[in-house]
């Protein structure tokens, strides 16, 4: 392993971060929910009575989030290298995976381990674990 | 009132995703790379939203309603299974190969990513199956 000095961000990660934190605890704080966004929108699927508009507004939120983003800065355009072909098989992988897990990055990853919760610390070790061998064995064993 | 604090806690989070960088792919799989150069950005952010989640989700966990007076839904799931272990498994592989998880998806198709698009299209669909995995499962014939 070496880390690649030029591309680590410290500063921006932590104050980018931050916001999330921020985010999650205000959902909880004023919503009483957990912002896991796997959750928030996987419950549109099979919509409740009184359970749309809410979910529906936080993913609103979140799309219309670098419109407000390039009010005040500058966007750069997201790099995304995978072929249409590995977006979908991931799409459908990280659709279906994360409902099974009742939980994703922001879930498990920000919230669970906010709440120090061993459940979302198992999800996250075993989500990062996995995410860590795809990427070995897609860029360094097969080369894509 | 909670439609509006679920949208701002979705923009928050967005804008989050925005400045940390974890909007971008490339960036998120620069992290998943370990053998490569690795950029270890990633491990920031999370440390950031965690600091300020441990200190709001453990003002959260002692209210019985939220500030707006909604319920408070926290979860309360401590079961470690073989449904989270496997579907966090799926969910890191389908991270790792595009590096998109559900909430950048989101806000990278807010920035008019066309591949972005396909993702959260395919991520519907992965959670459509489920439902319809779940209906089988439960034996209850399918309601339309």
């Amino acid at each position: 392993m070496s880390i690649d000095w030029n591309a680590f961000t410290p500063w921006s990660a932590l104050a980018g971060g931050t916001l999330i934190g921020i985010a999650a605890v205000m959902f909880a704080l004023l919503n009483g929910r957990i912002a896991g966004i796997s959750g928030v929108i996987g419950g549109l699927i099979k919509p409740a009575r009184g359970d749309v508009a809410w979910r529906a507004s936080f993913a609103v939120g979140l799309v219309v989030a670098p419109l407000v983003y390039s009010l005040f800065a500058s966007l750069a355009r997201p790099q995304i290298a995978a072929h249409y072909g590995a977006l979908i098989v991931a799409g459908l992988l990280v659709g279906i995976g994360t409902r099974y897990a009742s939980g994703c990055t922001s879930g498990h990853g920000v919230c669970g381990l906010s709440r120090l919760s061993l459940r979302s610390l198992v999800a996250t070790a075993v989500f990062m674990g996995a995410g860590f061998a795809a990427v070995f064995l897609t860029r360094h064993l097969f080369g894509i | 009132m909670l439609v509006f604090a679920s949208l701002l806690s979705g923009l928050v989070f967005g804008l989050g995703l925005i400045v940390s960088g974890m909007a971008n792919p490339a960036k998120v799989l620069g992290f998943l790379d370990l053998a490569g150069r690795w950029d270890p950005s990633l491990a920031l952010v999370m440390a950031g939203a965690v600091a300020v989640g441990l200190v709001g989700f453990a003002v959260a966990r002692n209210r019985s309603a939220s500030l707006l007076g909604a319920p408070m839904k926290l979860s309360t799931a401590r079961h470690i299974d073989r449904r989270l272990v496997f579907g966090s498994a799926l969910f890191g592989i389908g991270w790792g190969l595009a590096g998109f998880c559900p909430g950048p998806g989101l806000v990278a198709l807010g920035m008019g990513e066309v591949k972005a698009a396909a993702f959260v299209a395919a991520m519907l669909a992965g959670m459509v199956l489920f439902e319809l995995l779940e209906r089988r499962h439960a034996g209850a014939p399918p309601s339309t």
